[in-house]
């Protein structure tokens, strides 16, 4: 065989391989939020504009997250149903992404009557975690309820139940451009895996 | 049929018999357990990390079973010791469960995820109770 020959044979080898290669590449994740039409094109909606307050009384807003992808969830601190199994599929979360700085997670209280900052704080150091890597936040009651519903979250008040409020318990995945990639029952554990793989592909995008 | 063959057979009943109640007992248990301790203890009985404890290998579950009833029916309130570790989180009551309901959840957390805290009678329970009745 030619030398040209024997090159070609090896490019050839090289561009199968790459092929191959890429096709092994996960998938990357879709946008799934809400969409409307603007002068004929399709927009992705953003999370809105927030600011809340943090564990350690500072502000947490959108700069918050800049440049970051974040997990978010609503729960509250003496929720006795589904709250406790979610903090412990965030703490999962939280444990599998801890040394990489592209992820964040933000829990909001939907109980910020008792749920001040102080008794957030020591939920927080309960959980052993860092207060600038996992935010826990509260604020005005409105801005909390509605701002759940961007993040496919039902928040609503019902004095007939023993707590008082009944919630839906999504875990939901926030790229950097603040749309929404990907969600789960953060109750169920499988599910909760599955998200984890979720957010690896999103976080190999940039 | 030879009277060992008599003997024999009664055994194997006895043993299927003796199995299938031990199994009733905790299966209620199970099933109480899933529906109204589960969602804060886990299903494998660990808690939350440093907000709710663990039932699982727990100090305070092992030296002080009287104590579990009344935890149980009544909540709790202020901070107990676990394991060397303090936990102060509000417990919410289960005011409906029955005497005999509690008695089946203790019974399968004594004896669930390597647990071997020993069987709790029903009238140990009642007792508990009475004493700490509000």
């Amino acid at each position: 065989m030619s030398t040209l020959k024997k090159s070609a044979t090896l490019s050839l080898l090289l561009l199968a391989l790459a092929l191959l290669l890429s096709h092994c590449r996960e998938r990357s994740l879709p946008i799934l939020s809400k969409t409307h039409e603007e002068n004929g094109k399709l927009v992705y909606e953003q999370i809105p504009d927030f600011a809340f307050i943090g564990q350690d009384s500072s502000r947490v807003d959108n700069a918050t997250f800049a440049g970051k992808a974040y997990v978010a969830d609503f729960f509250f601190t003496s929720c006795p149903t589904i709250c406790p199994i979610m903090t412990h599929n965030m703490l999962r979360i939280y444990d599998h992404f801890k040394d990489n700085d592209k992820l964040l997670l933000l829990s909001h209280t939907i109980d910020p009557k008792r749920d001040s900052v102080a008794r957030l704080r020591q939920y927080a150091e309960n959980l052993g975690v860092r207060p600038d890597k996992w935010h826990f936040v509260t604020g005005n009651k409105d801005s909390l309820y509605e701002i759940a519903d961007d993040y496919f979250n039902i928040v609503i008040e019902d004095p007939t139940l023993p707590t008082g409020f009944d919630h839906s318990g999504r875990i939901v995945l926030v790229d950097p451009n603040r749309h929404i990639r990907a969600y789960c029952q953060g109750t169920d554990s499988l599910a909760v895996k599955a998200f984890i793989k979720d957010i690896e592909i999103l976080l190999d995008e940039f | 049929m030879s009277s060992n063959h008599n003997i024999a057979l009664t055994f194997l009943v006895l043993l299927i018999l003796l199995s299938g109640c031990g199994g009733q007992s905790f299966q209620q248990g199970q099933i109480l357990y899933q529906n109204f301790c589960a969602n804060c203890h886990m299903d494998d009985g660990t808690g939350l990390a440093g907000n709710i404890p663990p039932l699982v290998g727990s100090s305070l579950v092992r030296t002080q079973q009287e104590r579990i009833p009344c935890i149980i029916r009544y909540g709790q309130e202020g901070p107990i010791e676990v394991n060397g570790q303090v936990f102060n989180n509000p417990m919410a009551a289960i005011p409906q469960l029955s005497d005999i309901e509690i008695t089946n959840i203790i019974n399968y957390i004594n004896h669930s995820w390597g647990n071997d805290f020993g069987y709790v009678k029903f009238e140990a329970v009642r007792e508990a109770l009475k004493r700490c009745e509000k």
